[in-house]
């Protein structure tokens, strides 16, 4: 029975606490280390053409990650984040989407935005801050955001756009259109408030998001030990009265078939749903991040050789989708690619000063004009200080 | 026109925006069937339904948050904190976030149509925890805009206007004035334009400008001061984000003189933008320093509420200070 207190009461005599740890949530997993499938899995209904995209999507991703860490070593770029680890759990579940389903990422899903058909160009312009950056060259690299694609531009402090991702959602179920939204963010990140805000009011509220927890076990240097206690993030979904589902985040077929099954939840039941991608987070946090100083190599190696990317292509081999030749020629290819967009973009002007006071208002208010007026004034009295611009202000 | 109190005013502004876009939410604790604590949302969940005017969890952070997310789906949220005490757990969502949603994203994404309402100030035997006034906290966060009503006809005016902005709102509503004030109020669809201050009263002496609940404070000082034979000109603010720099420096450099009165304490208070602004604009012109009558640098008190208060008389006091300078 329940009652005004919305719990259901089952009767004990004795004094007896239930433990921390004891929701044991399992974990699923469908392909093996050797792309092999596990015992009793299933394929999920996964077509070629799909397949395969998705492995486009994490080796370009791999690529493009290795190629902008050493630009970023060059002085080229001022900061760079890697998904390095956790390609599948990003791929697999951006991939089970729908088109028109909103993506809110944390930071470190740009597989997400590129499998939406973000092109190299963008992501380019927008690390270098030029001109044709879609945000007008206003946040840190990494930050992409496409209203075109879906896809919500990234903001830095952390975790706030879950309860965003509920708000959202919630907007779409008033509509009536069958989307979702689907909110990323790591283990760190569901110690913020926002997180339980969020998902309390996804649950009360019966918003269709779908919340991905990346577990990747660090919080830039603090082990997820020291973030939080109980078995992993999952847990946090019963206790919000949400369906939820642990997957192993380095398995691509496990995160796909368990996104596919909570997007049919989220839209059709409208009801949130709770995803725990188990994962390790091969890379630093970030560039300005050095993993050394926190854990040990050998800790390192082992997941190295759990490769996510690795592991889909062995099976995409096997399904006989995908040619090593050709595909070992394709990512040199990208490679030349990905260089010749970086020389492309580093020489494209930086956005015009006058987009310094655009979009703060729908319209900039007289104070803004005026600021901007006394801005350039004082640029064209000493050009040599601000070279960016001084040339280009007539 | 009808004779409404601030609430029925505002209650009736939330309908006309309830009825005229499918997609307008109302949300926050408490204003489902109960209406809100102060009772602003009365009926409307009996006449637009549960979808879509809703009570929420406790959690300013997610009524902020939940608000953010609407709005950029392309919704209509006005959402209510309960009391403007209660808005800082929502500051990060609404400085960092509601703010810069269109600058960050190049305009990919806005959350132009939001408005936060919220019941402010003193007055009410309300303690430190229910009558804080926080305009001047968001005021200094580029990509919000203020707004703050005096009376019932500019609260539906102003709230329409808030709603319908393409920017997003923090509507403060003096809940002193909630059933205190009572006007008449068109039941027509009418809007006050954002950013535009009223010249209320017109004088030759020295201007004097408040907002909100205090506005009264200047009307009793002007008429205590005309006594003495001086002539206020009297402006009420309206909005504190954009705010009239025209209208207030246009009357200053008439009067020669300027008194700023609000609520909130001193230090860092919106008077002191005010001030720093019209002594730019109107250095020459000014007959006396500008004076600022707000109140203290103390967390808001309880028993001592009447003294806190920037009053009337400590009004007319700074107008015979300024006046004799």
């Amino acid at each position: 029975m329940t009652n005004p207190n919305n719990v259901t009461l089952t009767d004990n005599h004795t004094v007896e606490f239930v433990s921390g740890n004891a929701l044991a949530i399992p974990t699923l997993r469908i392909l093996k280390e050797d792309g092999t499938l596990h015992k009793g899995a299933s394929l999920p209904d996964l077509d070629k053409e799909t397949a395969l995209k998705m492995y486009d999507t994490m080796s370009f991703i791999r690529v493009l990650d290795e190629r902008m860490v050493a630009a970023q070593r060059q002085g080229r770029i001022s900061f760079y984040m890697q998904c390095l680890g956790e390609e599948a759990a990003v791929t697999g579940s951006a991939g089970a989407l729908d088109f028109e389903d909103m993506i809110m990422g944390q930071y470190r899903e740009h597989a997400a935005i590129h499998y939406r058909g973000f092109t190299l160009d963008q992501f380019m312009n927008q690390m270098f801050s030029n001109e044709k950056d879609l945000g007008k060259g206003r946040q840190m690299p990494i930050h992409y955001g496409s209203n075109e694609l879906n896809y919500m531009t990234i903001s830095s402090p952390l975790g706030t756009q879950i309860p965003q991702a509920t708000g959202y959602a919630y907007g779409q179920k008033l509509k009536g259109e069958g989307k979702c939204t689907i909110c990323y963010f790591g283990e760190g990140a569901a110690s913020e408030g926002d997180f339980h805000a969020g998902l309390n009011m996804a649950a009360v509220h019966k918003a269709p998001v779908i919340f991905f927890c990346r577990n990747n076990g660090y919080a830039i240097s603090t082990p997820a030990d020291e973030q939080f206690k109980g078995d992993g993030i999952a847990t946090r979904g019963v206790g919000y009265g949400m369906k939820t589902i642990r997957v192993d985040g380095a398995d691509l077929l496990a995160v796909y078939a368990a996104t596919k099954e909570a997007r049919r939840i989220a839209v059709e039941d409208h009801e949130p749903v709770l995803i725990e991608a188990i994962a390790y987070r091969l890379g630093a946090h970030s560039t300005s991040d050095d993993p050394s100083g926190y854990r040990s190599k050998e800790e390192e190696e082992k997941f190295r050789s759990n490769d996510p990317v690795e592991r889909y292509r062995l099976w995409l081999v096997k399904q006989g989708w995908l040619n090593e030749e050709e595909d070992a020629k394709r990512i040199e290819q990208l490679r030349g690619d990905i260089l010749d967009a970086v020389k492309k973009a580093e020489v494209i002007d930086k956005p015009a000063i006058d987009e310094l006071i655009t979009d703060v208002y729908e319209e900039p208010t007289p104070h803004l004009v005026k600021q901007l007026e006394d801005t350039k004034q004082h640029i064209k009295k000493y050009p040599d200080a601000y070279p960016v611009t001084a040339g280009r202000i007539s | 026109m009808a004779t409404m109190n601030m609430l029925q005013a505002i209650n009736n502004a939330l309908d006309i925006a309830m009825a005229e876009n499918d997609s307008t939410c109302i949300f926050g604790e408490d204003v489902g069937f109960f209406g809100g604590v102060f009772r602003a949302t009365s009926n409307l969940q009996e006449k637009y339904g549960k979808e879509r005017v809703f009570n929420t969890p406790l959690t300013e952070q997610g009524i902020a948050g939940f608000a953010n997310g609407l709005a950029a789906q392309g919704s209509i949220p006005i959402a209510e904190i309960q009391f403007a005490d209660y808005i800082f757990p929502a500051f990060d969502q609404i400085v960092n976030e509601t703010a810069k949603f269109r600058y960050r994203s190049g305009n990919e994404f806005n959350v132009g149509n939001l408005v936060f309402r919220t019941p402010y100030g003193g007055g009410i035997a309300g303690g430190l925890y229910h009558s804080q006034s926080p305009e001047a906290y968001f005021s200094h966060t580029p990509g919000l805009k203020i707004a703050v009503p005096r009376n019932p006809y500019q609260a539906k005016g102003l709230l329409l206007a808030s709603i319908r902005s393409k920017d997003p709102v923090v509507f403060f509503e003096p809940k002193k004035l909630y059933r205190a004030s009572t006007g008449e109020v068109p039941e027509e669809d009418y809007e006050i334009p954002l950013g535009k201050a009223e010249v209320v009263k017109e004088g030759a002496d020295i201007t004097l400008l408040a907002w909100g609940a205090q506005f009264e404070a200047i009307e009793k000082a002007a008429e205590m001061a005309e006594k003495d034979g001086i002539s206020c000109e009297l402006i009420d603010l309206r909005s504190i984000v954009p705010w009239d720099v025209e209208t207030v420096a246009k009357s200053v450099t008439k009067t020669g003189r300027l008194l700023i009165n609000h609520e909130a304490p001193l230090t860092s208070g919106f008077g002191g933008e005010i001030a720093a602004t019209i002594q730019e604009e109107c250095f020459l012109y000014l007959e006396s320093p500008i004076a600022r009558v707000c109140g203290l640098d103390t967390p808001f008190p309880l028993a001592h509420e009447k003294e806190y208060m920037p009053d009337h008389l400590k009004t007319y006091e700074a107008i015979i200070r300024s006046v004799n300078f």
